[in-house]
């Protein structure tokens, strides 16, 4: 069964419409990477399907269950779903174990001494274990990161959204980030990622879609894409962004 | 390193280590300049303060009335005799202080959340919240004591009630309508993000309120609650007006009996005592805050 199934999603915010007639699949197990200008609407699709933003037409389908559907709960849904955003959003007053925990305690009910010793193991993993009970402020931005996304990964969700983690970050720092991502990905994380990172796409995505002006232009593997782009738009964002 | 220069050279200060590196004469004469300067301005400071004092005592102590003033505000032996009665009642006050806090706590944080709450399903919720706080603003705590306190035992159900407890609820009332005002900016001031992320988790409205939003939106406005508590602090002694003997009746007493109002006096200094060091503590609650979140620079 596919982990995720949009299609023919549309979104506008007032007169500005940001998704046109968005399709797409995601197996198990596997690396979706969004590129695009801003304003394409990555963002805005991710938000979607982690019911952030309501869609106005469509229909959204996680592991079988329409999740477009108004009856649905959502936060039982955005319980399945983990997020990393650009700009991690910690929060700030708990320290870094009880951020990574505080879904495992207080949404899906876990032990808080099993979610802890998770969490610690997890925080060891990717070399934050001397952080575990730091505050969020004494940490650099790419291991502020990186604990963000233990606090996605944390309750193993069904599905990893990604939206440009590595944009607000000091180029020395995106590396230890990425490499994070790429040990999810060995592990088995079905990820839908937006990324600036033209590189690491290619290195390590599945298959990337090209987004421009609300929807999808181009998709296929980091080969046609980035080799053999077909489409006239998709050539000059590469062009561009790749300096050529 | 602020402008503390004598610090900077201590030893053991620079992370460097002092054998590592030997400060330069320009730096030296630099740090000498920053002593005098700061020698200087506590001696013009200091020397201004006295002056100042000096000046109104003289100016206080020579106008016509001032024996008379004296004889009947600073009295010491009246003052010494009222000390252990208005003591007792500001027992009282405390007391009220003490449960009004709780109350406020309780219910100015109710009414924050009910004023934030979205959706047109909560309107009458949100309403109400509204027009509480609106009216509780604007009428005068006097007044609402004179209601509280005259009108609820005129109601004749509870049969009666003990007037510092009315003066209490009296004051708790009005004071939930200010805090929930501040708890309220705090909340606001909380970046949306913030909310996005614990939703993301799967946190429900209620949960993200609680573990989240409130949290961090006390943190924000802790200096502007601690002034609400001590002006709260001041605002217990209006429940005299009830009846009930508290620091400010007790005062009162003595001076219908001696027709003398250094008892007013103590009571004042008595409230003062008590203020101080609250005022104080809101100072440096305020001043750690600012320093935790404008790293660096000292200007």
């Amino acid at each position: 069964m596919n982990v995720l199934e949009a299609t023919n999603v549309w979104k506008a915010f007032g007169d500005n419409t940001v998704l046109r007639g968005v399709d797409l699949t995601l197996a198990q197990h596997e690396v979706v990477v969004l590129i695009g200008a801003s304003g394409s609407g990555k963002s805005t699709l991710l938000r979607t399907i982690n019911l952030i933003e309501r869609i106005d037409d469509g229909r959204l389908v996680l592991s079988g269950d329409d999740i477009s559907e108004p009856r649905v709960d959502a936060d039982a849904v955005r319980a399945r779903i983990g997020v990393v955003f650009q700009q991690f959003n910690l929060f700030p007053h708990m320290k870094v174990i009880d951020n990574v925990t505080l879904a495992a305690r207080k949404v899906h009910g876990q032990n808080p001494a099993e979610a802890r010793a998770k969490g610690v193991a997890l925080l060891e993993r990717f070399g934050l274990g001397e952080k575990v009970n730091d505050y969020p402020d004494r940490l650099s931005g790419g291991q502020q990161q990186r604990v963000a996304i233990v606090r996605a990964i944390l309750t193993d969700p069904e599905l990893l959204l990604l939206d440009e983690i590595t944009s607000a970050l000091d180029p020395m720092l995106v590396g230890e980030v990425l490499d994070l991502v790429r040990g999810l990905k060995e592990s088995g994380s079905t990820i839908l990622m937006a990324t600036h990172e033209m590189a690491f796409a290619r290195d390590v995505a599945d298959r990337v879609v090209f987004m421009h002006g609300g929807r999808i232009v181009e998709a296929g593997t980091p080969e046609q894409i980035f080799d053999a782009p077909r489409e006239p738009e998709t050539q000059e964002f590469l062009a561009r962004v790749t300096h050529r | 390193m602020r402008d503390g220069a004598p610090e900077a050279s201590a030893p053991g200060s620079t992370p460097v280590g002092a054998a590592e590196h030997q400060v330069s004469e320009l730096e030296l004469d630099r740090r000498r300049y920053r002593q005098r300067a700061s020698w200087r301005s506590v001696l013009i400071a200091v020397s201004s303060t006295i002056a100042f004092v000096v000046v109104v005592s003289l100016v206080v102590v020579n106008t016509p009335g001032w024996d008379a003033v004296k004889q009947t505000f600073f009295n010491w032996e009246i003052g010494r005799d009222s000390f252990a009665g208005i003591l007792e009642g500001l027992w009282v006050n405390l007391k009220a202080l003490f449960f009004a806090t709780i109350m406020v706590a309780i219910f100015g944080t109710l009414l924050a959340v009910l004023r934030s709450l979205r959706g047109p399903v909560f309107f009458p919720l949100r309403a109400l919240a509204t027009i509480y706080v609106d009216l509780f603003r604007g009428v005068p705590v006097l007044i609402v004591l004179y209601l509280i306190g005259f009108g609820i035992p005129a109601l004749g159900i509870f049969g009666r009630l003990d007037a510092a407890l009315l003066g209490t609820i009296a004051i708790a009332l009005c004071y939930s309508a200010y805090v929930a005002e501040v708890l309220r900016a705090g909340m606001e001031a909380v970046h949306p993000s913030q909310r996005i992320a614990a939703r993301s988790l799967g946190l429900s409205h209620g949960k993200t309120l609680r573990m989240v939003v409130i949290p961090q939106g006390v943190r924000k406005v802790i200096p502007a609650l601690m002034n609400d508590f001590v002006s709260m602090q001041k605002d217990v002694g209006l429940i005299s007006v009830l009846g009930a003997v508290d620091a400010i009746r007790a005062a009162q007493i003595d001076v219908a009996q001696t027709y003398n109002m250094t008892p007013y006096v103590v009571a004042a200094l008595l409230f003062v005592a008590i203020s101080v060091p609250l005022t104080r503590l809101t100072d440096y609650v305020a001043g750690r805050m600012n320093v935790r979140e404008q790293i660096g620079g000292t200007v």
